[in-house]
């Protein structure tokens, strides 16, 4: 079996590590998009949109992203709807961030106190004026530590995209791995590699929670 | 003086009739009745748990009553088909707990509701929050967040995000019990002035002295009821047992 480790198969990693980065900027997006949906949906005054989206965010926790994969990549294609493995990957890690992300960012909307809300209400803003111009520039505040610290968990799932024959870094290393066999040191530098991409980002993370607490200026308290 | 002016005018800018609220088995308002007429300020005063906040907040529909009726500036707020924004157009409320938005500077949060609800431009909204800041000496906090105020001063912030939507009528809500006796002055001499400038108001307080010096009328809460009504005289001679006891001047 064919030769050793060369420059054209660590390019070929690079690339794959570039579709991972790629596939988790779409999830970010795509998953932030539906998330805020969902986020909206879970505090809305409508019972049945309350209901509807709560349904929709136990159902894809209680699914394996594994599974979400498989069901759009192979089973779209039998109602008609063909999906490449990039569609299938990209609306799979879609509804799976959104569920996730509408979840932790429905608990930062809640987490601005009552008070707040009740301000605003005081104001005559309406509804969505109070949502826009008051509670979201400070849920937004307190969501973006956890969300950059949930980007971690995407950039990892990403490798799941695999099973549907995407190649991003995983795959490139298993399809490396299966002309090479050399399992270990292969499985190493993605390794290495997924920590590379990992470990900024939850640092990040890990800082914007710790500045947070901190005021802008002391308080000139009596 | 104000009484004469009243009558003359038929000006009752906040009325309560009979007003029942249930929370749960908990009967919070078990019919009270009060009005306040243009330019005077009623001082609500009454144990904690006595309904006297409660009241308070039905006056903006931050609660909603069982029976009775309340009639703000013309408008029903019992009914179930009140515009709410429009009814808070005309009532300002200040709260215990200042709620200032600290995501936004004390001018931004005083132009905030004029240009959103008012349309209001911004030049103009900034200049009505200059003014309102000036009323309540706070002019150069203007550009502040408010956490870098103290107690005292982001309560008189928030007295002018009120007042910059120009109210009919202002209702504080123990405006001053978070405070210390020094920042407490500070506030309440902010609401002599707006009393001075002929506001309306209604003030749920624990401040005796202050109410004594102020208030037009005096409304005393006692388990849900109106116990005693009248003059700031009623808080110097009350009337009945109850408000002597509360006073602390015993029978």
């Amino acid at each position: 079996m064919g030769g050793s480790l060369n420059v054209n198969h660590l390019a070929f990693l690079a690339n794959g590590a570039l579709w991972t980065i790629g596939l988790s900027l779409i999830a970010l997006v795509g998953g932030g998009l539906a998330g805020f949906v969902v986020a909206l949906a879970r505090i809305s005054p409508l019972r049945a949109v309350r209901i509807l989206a709560a349904g929709y965010v136990q159902l894809i926790q209680g699914t394996p992203l594994l599974v979400i994969m498989f069901l759009t990549y192979f089973g779209l294609p039998p109602l008609g709807i063909t999906v490449s493995p990039l569609t299938a990957a990209s609306v799979s890690l879609t509804v799976y961030v959104g569920a996730y992300l509408g979840e932790i960012w429905r608990g930062c909307i809640e987490s601005v106190p009552k008070q707040q809300w009740e301000a605003a209400e005081g104001l005559a803003l309406s509804r969505t004026q109070r949502m826009m111009r008051v509670i979201l520039p400070q849920a937004v505040r307190i969501a973006t530590p956890p969300t950059v610290g949930f980007m971690v968990q995407i950039i990892k799932n990403t490798s799941l995209a695999s099973v549907v024959g995407f190649v991003e870094l995983a795959r490139a290393g298993q399809i490396i791995n299966n002309a090479l066999f050399e399992p270990f040191l292969i499985y190493l530098i993605i390794a290495v590699v997924y920590f590379a991409l990992c470990y900024p980002v939850s640092r990040l993370s890990r800082r914007l929670e710790a500045s947070q607490g901190r005021p802008r200026l002391s308080v000139e308290t009596a | 003086m104000s009484d004469i002016a009243n009558v003359a005018t038929g000006a009752t800018v906040v009325a309560l009739t009979n007003v029942h609220k249930s929370f749960g088995p908990l009967k919070v308002l078990d019919g009270v009745t009060f009005d306040v007429a243009r330019g005077d300020v009623l001082c609500i005063i009454g144990r904690s748990g006595s309904g006297k906040s409660t009241a308070l907040r039905c006056i903006d529909r931050f609660e909603t009553i069982d029976s009775g009726e309340i009639v703000v500036c013309g408008r029903k707020v019992h009914d179930p088909a009140l515009d709410l924004r429009a009814l808070r157009q005309d009532v300002g409320i200040v709260f215990q707990s200042y709620n200032l938005f600290p995501h936004l500077t004390i001018e931004e949060n005083i132009t905030l509701a004029p240009t959103c609800v008012k349309g209001t431009s911004k030049a103009e909204a900034r200049e009505q929050a200059r003014a309102a800041l000036a009323q309540v000496g706070l002019s150069d906090k203007i550009q502040h967040y408010p956490e870098q105020l103290s107690g005292g001063q982001q309560q008189r912030a928030a007295i002018a995000r009120s007042l910059a939507m120009r109210p009919k009528v202002m209702l504080f809500d123990e405006v001053t019990s978070a405070l210390d006796p020094e920042l407490t002055g500070e506030v309440l001499k902010v609401i002599e002035g707006l009393a001075a400038d002929g506001m309306t108001m209604v003030m749920v307080t624990h401040e005796m002295g202050f109410a004594r010096s102020i208030a037009d009328r005096v409304v005393f809460m006692h388990r849900g009821k109106v116990h005693e009504h009248g003059t700031a005289a009623v808080l110097t001679t009350p009337t009945t047992p109850e408000l002597a006891q509360f006073l602390g001047t015993g029978l």
